[in-house]
Parts: structure tokens; sequence; C-alpha cells
């Protein structure tokens, strides 16, 4: 950023000068009505699932249930479907992930350099982003389906011959094509990030590089890379976090099947809860994976916010 | 935007040169986007085709017809003899209704709410100020399922379950915390001295984010809407789970009454897509410069 040098410095002094009751609390007044709500809407209820996993709570038991201590924890530890389902989905997220940034970021260098039909390029662009997640879903499951999918279809243009491959059913197959459909709907996302981030880069330097004759690659590799990653970091957060509620797509492509054998963590979860009806199972294994996420949140976020307010020069 | 791009029109043999690459470099664009274009035109075609193509074998690539049946059929207008599709049995205007005031009140509710916060985690330093953000943060990361087992029950005590008031809360709070981030990077990219200006001339504060830094904000609040809003227009997990009739039922959910035991029917369902499509279409191609322009001016730097 490039804030005043000074600016926090006068903002002290400032507060200092006007010294009010408003200037100390303003902030809390400005902050408590967003966080009335979050706290009513998410944390209340999380708390109450965290109660729940400690007892056994069904939908058929909801008037008579009672603690049971850690048994639905033991029961979770021991359950070798949650633990490959968990160990799929950090796959998952850590395949999408980088694949989206990099062919992101090609794009991305693609459009900022783009001569012509910018808007309209990027209003194209960014229609994977309008789908509705669970359109997605329908829409490649009718592309890889083994029958009258388009992708079969395709290869049968192609060859002349008739491929019956069973996309969503296969074990690596099922897992590539859920790959496909989430690539396809979140890249765009990385595409308008790193656009934002390569467009904002000072022009100097790329016009000094011209000067010494640097090369197309060159300047790419040793200029707009390093300078585009804090843009990289930020959107990379975003996605691994949106990753890790992965649901929607899967949950109409396989939903998990056949046989599990494509069951990434919420879908599992979300069968024992609702289908299953165990409430108390579900809220235990969604506990597990949030504390997880949480860790991995804070992780990530605690870098973004060095480099936003305390590394404000 | 980058001085770099307006090119001189040089009329030497490297200035040919590099007119080629650059259009080269665009139509190897044009064909990248196109795979990102072709499933928008596969629910367009699909909507409007004779629904034997839909499941053909060998398969049909350019429709015998179009019609707009499948419109008419879900807006229950009059239909050429023959036409049928499931879209008679879904109540359109119903699930719209549902969808519009939904997603339009949460997403007003959390600029306003996350706009606020923004500009406090922009403007003020105060004690626990990173740890209520990376807070707000953490409520971002709870999944969708993992709030609809216990809101599920919350709410039937509540009597909020299968209302359209409920949903509008439960979306509010999903889009406070992105909200309020993209908003501190934009406040943060507006010179903290043009407000400090304002309050030394007399002004509030409230007066100086009133008058002063919310409207030259504004391409950010767009942005945030444009980002609040998707997400409401096209959120399943919850939906799914809290309305559980067409009382309060949006877009998302509905797109499964399509699916029967037996048969899907891909052309009311995608006739429904492309409608749901349209309001999103056309609120991102207002913004898109404005988001471009609104992240690049910092709100996504560090």
């Amino acid at each position: 950023m490039t804030a005043h040098p000074l600016a926090g410095d006068t903002q002290t002094i400032r507060a200092r000068r006007t010294g009010s009751a408003e200037s100390r609390l303003l902030p809390l007044a400005l902050l408590l009505p967003g966080i009335a709500v979050l706290l009513a809407v998410i944390g209340f209820p999380m708390l109450y699932s965290l109660y729940l996993s400690f007892t056994n709570y069904t939908l058929t038991t909801a008037r008579s249930f009672h603690f049971v201590g850690l048994n639905n924890y033991i029961t979770l530890l021991k359950d070798p479907i949650f633990w490959q389902a968990f160990g799929r989905t950090v796959l998952f997220m850590t395949l999408a992930v980088n694949l989206e940034f990099l062919i992101g970021l090609g794009i991305a260098q693609l459009m900022a350099k783009a001569i012509r039909g910018r808007g309209a390029l990027r209003t194209i662009i960014m229609m994977p982003m309008m789908f509705a997640p669970i359109l997605v879903g329908f829409m490649f499951k009718w592309a890889f389906n083994d029958q009258v999918g388009l992708v079969n279809n395709i290869l049968f243009s192609l060859t002349g011959r008739a491929h019956i491959i069973p996309w969503l059913v296969d074990v690596p197959l099922g897992f590539i094509a859920l790959l496909v459909a989430e690539i396809w709907m979140s890249t765009p996302f990385m595409v308008i990030i790193l656009e934002a981030g390569i467009l904002s880069l000072p022009v100097e330097p790329f016009e000094a590089a011209e000067v010494d004759g640097a090369s197309g690659w060159q300047k790419f590799r040793m200029l707009t890379l390093p300078m585009v990653m804090p843009f990289v970091y930020t959107a990379m957060a975003i996605r691994s976090l949106d990753l890790a509620r992965v649901y929607d797509v899967v949950r109409i492509m396989t939903d998990g099947g056949p046989g599990n054998r494509t069951e990434l963590i919420w879908t599992y979860v979300y069968r024992l809860s609702f289908s299953g009806h165990n409430f108390a199972l579900g809220s235990a294994m969604s506990y597990v994976t949030v504390i997880i996420s949480f860790l991995f949140t804070w992780y990530l976020f605690r870098n973004v916010l060095k480099s936003r307010w305390e590394g404000r020069q | 935007m980058r001085a770099a791009l307006a090119r001189p029109q040089v009329r030497d043999r490297a200035g040919r040169r590099r007119y080629w690459t650059d259009t080269a470099r665009d139509i190897l664009l044009y064909v990248i986007i196109l795979f990102f274009f072709l499933p928008v035109l596969w629910i367009i075609l699909t909507s409007s085709r004779p629904n034997i193509e839909i499941n053909a074998r060998p398969p049909v690539w350019i429709p015998a017809r179009l019609d707009f049946d499948s419109y008419k059929i879900l807006l229950g207008m009059p239909v050429p003899e023959g036409a049928f599709g499931m879209g008679s049995q879904i109540p359109f205007e119903r699930y719209a209704g549902n969808s519009a005031a939904i997603a339009l009140t949460s997403t007003l509710c959390s600029l306003i709410l996350g706009v606020l916060a923004g500009y406090v985690f922009a403007r003020f330093r105060f004690r626990g100020k990173n740890g209520v953000f990376l807070s707000m943060m953490l409520m971002r990361a709870v999944p969708g399922v993992a709030l609809s087992l216990p809101l599920f029950i919350l709410f039937a005590r509540l009597g909020l379950s299968d209302k359209l008031a409920g949903m509008i809360v439960a979306y509010t709070a999903l889009n406070i915390p992105f909200t309020a981030w993209l908003m501190d990077g934009f406040f943060r990219a507006i010179p903290e001295e043009l407000s400090e200006a304002a309050v030394i001339d007399g002004c509030s504060r409230w007066g100086a984010l009133v008058r002063v830094d919310l409207p030259l904000a504004l391409p950010g609040v767009a942005a945030s809407g444009i980002f609040a809003f998707l997400t409401c227009w096209n959120e399943f997990a919850l939906a799914s789970v809290i309305t559980r009739t067409p009382a309060s039922r949006t877009f998302p959910p509905a797109l499964y009454e399509f699916t029967g035991s037996f048969v899907t029917d891909w052309r009311g369902m995608t006739a429904m897509s492309v409608m749901m499509l349209i309001p999103s279409i056309i609120f991102v191609a207002l913004v898109q410069r404005q988001l471009v322009q609104g992240l690049a001016s910092g709100a996504m730097k560090g």
C-alpha cells in the first residue's frame, strides 16, 4: 500500500487532539452490527453443533437424546471412509488450486495484453462464476455421461468408433471429471484477480527492461511474476478455503459414489446427517474438519495480515 | 491502463512482426475463452432444440430446428400441440420472486454491514483488531453443509425454517466477512488525507465516511456487491436444507425438480438455467470494469 508515511501518526495525534468519546466508540458502533449477525447465524449454531456432537442426537430421537461423551469422536477416528474422504479432499484441493493458478495466470497474462475486446472477453470469462455450482454439476454430469455425454460423443466423432468410457464410475476417472468441473468453474476467479494484479504493476520497470533488450519471457519471469505475488497469495488463500468446502458439484456429479469411490468430506457428512439421520456423528465430523480448516485459515491469513497492516510503510 | 499497451504504429519490419505476434496471442486467447464459453452455448442449445436430439446416438451437433417451447411451458404460456416438459409443474414465478427477494435483500444488508466493518479495519487502530479480522475470516471458512445441520434445528425452533426471512439472515451472515475484507482494501487505497481534511474542516468522522470515502469507494462497493449477489443467487447447500417447500425455495434447489426417477428433463432444466443466468450476466457486464479496476487499486494486494 502507498499510504502516507505519517498516516498512522497523524491519526493517533488527531485522535488524541479530538480526544472525544466519538473516536473511541465509533469503530465499535460500526463494527458491532456485522459481528452480531455473524455470531447469531454462524457462531451460535456452531456452538450448538459442538454440543450435539457429544450427544446421540438423531432426527428420530430429537426429543430424547443424552450425552455420550466422546463416542462420536471415537467412531469417526475408526471410520476408514471418513479418513479416505478427508485425504481425497486434501488431494482435490491441492491439485485444483495449483492447476487453477497455472491456467489462471496464463489467461490473465494474455488478457492483460489483449488489444481487442477486453471488456467483452472479461464478461465471457466470468460466465462460469455466474453458474450456480449445482448447474455446473448437472452440466458436467451430462458431459461425462458414458452413453450420451459430450466428451464420449466428441471422441466418437473424432475417431469414428464408439468409446464408452465410464467417466463417472472409474476410480481415477471420476476424480478427474470432478477436477475438470471444478477447474472450469473456478479458474475465472483466479483470472480476474491475477489480471487485476498484472494491470496494477508500475510501467517503469518494464520500459527499462525493454530498453535493456529483455525478452518477453524474461520480463514475465523477472518482473511480472515477483511483483504480482501478493495477488497470487491472496487468490490462492481464498480459493483454498472455498475448495475446503467443496460440495455442490460433487453432490450432483457422483454424490461420492459409486460405493464411496469419489467421496469427499462434505458429501459424506451430508449423507450421514440427513440421509442416515445421524446428526450427532455428522456434527462431530463437521467439527473435526472445520477445526482443521480453521488452523489452515489462521496460517494463511496470518501471513496476509502481516503484509496488510503491520507492514504498512 | 498500461502505457506499454499504447504502441506507436511503427511501420518497419520489427513493428510488423510484433503486430503478428500480438494477433496470434489474441487468437490463442479467443480459443481458450471459447472453451469456457462452450457450456454456455450448450445450455442455450439444449433448452431450445428438439427433445429427441438431446440424448441422440450418434450425436447430433447441429439442431434441426430451434423453438422456445420449454421457456413457454415454464412461464405458463400457451404452447403448440405436443410440446411437453416438467416445467408445467414448476411454480417458476414463485421461485423467481423468492430468489430475487432473498438475493437482493441480503446483498444490500451484507453490503451495509460489511462496508462499515471494512471501514473500521481500514481507518481505525484499536487493540484486538487482528483478532477480530481473523475471527471474521474463520466464520467464512465454515461450510454450508456444516452450518446447515444446526441451522436446520435452530430455525425450526424459531419458526424461521422455510421462511424468506431465515434465508435472508443466513445469506447476509455468509457474505459479511468477504465484503468486509474487500472493502478494507478499497478504503485503504483511498488517501487518508482526504477524509482528514474533511474532519479538519469541521466534518464529523461519520460525515467524512459518508461524504468523502464512500463515494470514492463506490467501484469497490459494486465489486463486493457482485460477489455477494452471485453467492446468494447460486447457493445450494443451505437452501436445499432450509427451504423445504415452494414457499421459500430458490432457483438452485429448484433445478433438482427436473430430475425424475427415470428421466431428466434437460430442456426444462436448461431453460430455467438460462433465465437464471440473465440477471447475473447483466449485473456482471455492467460492473466488470469497476470490478477489475477496483481489485487492481489495492483491494487484493497483500
